[in-house]
């Protein structure tokens, strides 16, 4: 274990390094939630239908939303992409440490990263400045900090996956960006997964994408009863477990048919 | 000037065939480009299914604030370049070459990253505008084409406005602002939806400030021949797409401006 947690930690250490572009991030999604909030207002406020959710649910949505946006979305680790293009990738499979573990390693320091430079600050401005509430209950922010985890596992996995499958193009941007559509509707970034039709429900809760931020913001609002974390906790389970084995399976078809460009 | 034009088309016949050599790519980035942007209407789309209306403003309406930004926006982005690497010329001191050639520097810089696989944005653009014009069974007498073709080519001189001035800033910070991004992107954002439902500081910025509602927000209430809920008079409503073309002419002033006061930073 201990190699795993050194490369963790160093690369966290590099990744905070950049300060600054985390600081334009955090605008950027500040500048999001406001345009998102005042939204809302204006349909909460012009329309007499039942909701889904409550209008001060649904804003803390737009705001917890903001401020996983970076951690949940997926991106290409430009690094990777760089050693694929250039052929260097060739020196990780020289490393004397399980390939698809030093990957998963990688994607999961990005993201603690993330949550460090650009989660906790969105959170308590948008908890101390701006209108979200704090947690429903105790209760529920135990269940949110749990699902919260489990999410960065799941989105670490689904990251590793994108990866690897630059070893088959070398541009790559495609089939990443395919996959970072599901993401971003799936998850409920774009609109509170609530709002979609009753019909489009049953797939939503099948999918993996809603772990990762649809379902930790729904203990958080106290929309979920924090016993169901359970459930949740195992449907995570499932798709972790799932997309590793699909990883490592797809790093080992990658890795018998690699030719390492340029040199 | 003819010369400069010519110089252009030729820069976009050389970047469409080379970006047609990678073809898988290039299809995949535009199916990308048509569903990341595509997503933003699904968007719309839901939540106006459960609330039915956005104040006064129905699905079709909405759309067409979408639809006019996306293509304004999509034009600017596609033909004239994004200047993402600017500073970087600047920093490393790879900009001066761009003075010594005998074409202006601005004209060189547009066609230095002309990404036609974002096509897929003007391509939905089209679409939803389309849709819209039939569901609101909006006539389209010449006149109105003509408007509305000026209000997306002031949209995209806007659009065009606000990246040259953020590469001017870029000549005394030789960093890239990327709080200027926010604005550009963010204001995409903000014409998606009539300018009605937000706050009267944030309109305020974006009328005034950032013109961005000249070319979205006012053209567009012509465009549905309805009435300003916010008092603006007819008149104002069509002369508004003009601020697009004023604020890239200021802002060319500014580039100008920034490039007279240019010291190379050496390196």
């Amino acid at each position: 274990m201990s190699p795993y947690i050194a490369i963790v930690s160093a690369r966290i250490r590099t990744l905070l390094q950049y300060r600054i572009a985390a600081l334009a991030g955090m605008l950027t999604q500040l500048f999001w939630g406001l345009i998102r909030t005042m939204l809302f207002t204006a349909l909460y406020s012009s329309s007499s239908v039942t909701q889904p959710l409550t209008y001060g649910q649904a804003v803390d949505y737009i705001w917890l939303g903001q401020a996983m946006f970076a951690v949940t979305m997926l991106t290409i680790d430009q690094d990777f992409q760089e050693m694929v293009r250039t052929g260097t990738v060739a020196y990780e499979l020289l490393r004397p440490i399980d390939l698809y573990g030093l990957w998963y390693c990688r994607a999961i320091s990005k993201r603690i990263s993330l949550i460090v430079l650009r989660s906790l600050p969105i959170f308590l401005i948008a908890l101390l400045l701006l209108d979200l509430h704090p947690p429903s209950s105790l209760a529920a922010c135990g269940a949110w900090a749990i699902a919260t985890l489990g999410a960065l596992v799941l989105t670490s996995a689904i990251s590793t996956l994108g990866s690897i499958t630059l070893l088959w193009t070398i541009a790559g941007n495609g089939i990443n960006q395919l996959l970072n559509v599901a993401v971003l509707i799936f998850s409920g970034i774009i609109v509170p997964l609530p709002f979609f039709p009753d019909w489009l429900q049953p797939l939503l809760n099948f999918l993996p994408f809603r772990d990762l931020l649809d379902a930790p913001l729904r203990f958080y609002i106290g929309q979920m009863p924090p016993e169901s974390i359970l459930i949740l906790a195992a449907h995570q389970l499932a798709w972790i477990l799932g997309l590793i084995i699909l990883g490592r399976l797809m790093l080992a078809a990658g890795l018998r048919r690699l030719v390492i460009q340029g040199g | 000037m003819l010369d400069s034009l010519y110089l252009y088309s030729h820069y976009l016949s050389i970047s469409i065939r080379s970006q047609m050599q990678y073809q898988t790519s290039f299809i995949l980035l535009l199916v990308g480009s048509f569903l990341s942007t595509g997503l933003e209407f699904v968007g719309v789309i839901v939540l106006l299914n459960r609330f039915h209306h956005l104040q006064n403003w129905n699905l079709p309406e909405v759309a067409l604030f979408y639809a006019i930004v996306n293509i304004s926006f999509s034009l600017c982005d596609m033909t004239m370049g994004s200047f993402v690497g600017f500073p970087n010329l600047l920093k490393t001191g790879e900009f001066d070459r761009f003075l010594l050639r005998p074409r202006s520097a601005l004209l060189q810089l547009m066609t230095q990253q002309l990404t036609l696989n974002r096509l897929g944005r003007l391509l939905l653009g089209f679409a939803v505008l389309l849709w819209t014009g039939l569901t609101l069974h909006l006539v389209w007498s010449p006149a109105k084409i003509l408007f509305t073709g000026l209000t997306i080519l002031g949209g995209a001189s806007f659009f065009l406005g606000l990246i040259i001035l953020q590469a001017t800033l870029s000549f005394w910070t030789i960093e890239s602002l990327e709080i200027l991004s926010i604005v550009t992107y963010g204001g995409v954002e903000t014409a998606q939806y009539p300018l009605t439902i937000y706050q009267p500081w944030f309109r305020r910025f974006f009328t005034f400030v950032i013109p961005l509602a000249g070319v979205s927000y006012y053209p567009i209430l012509v465009i549905l021949e309805r009435s300003d809920p916010l008092g603006s008079s007819a008149i104002a409503q069509y002369l508004s797409p003009s601020i697009g073309f004023l604020f890239l002419w200021i802002c060319l002033k500014i580039w100008q401006f920034g490039l007279r006061h240019y010291r190379s930073s050496g390196s």
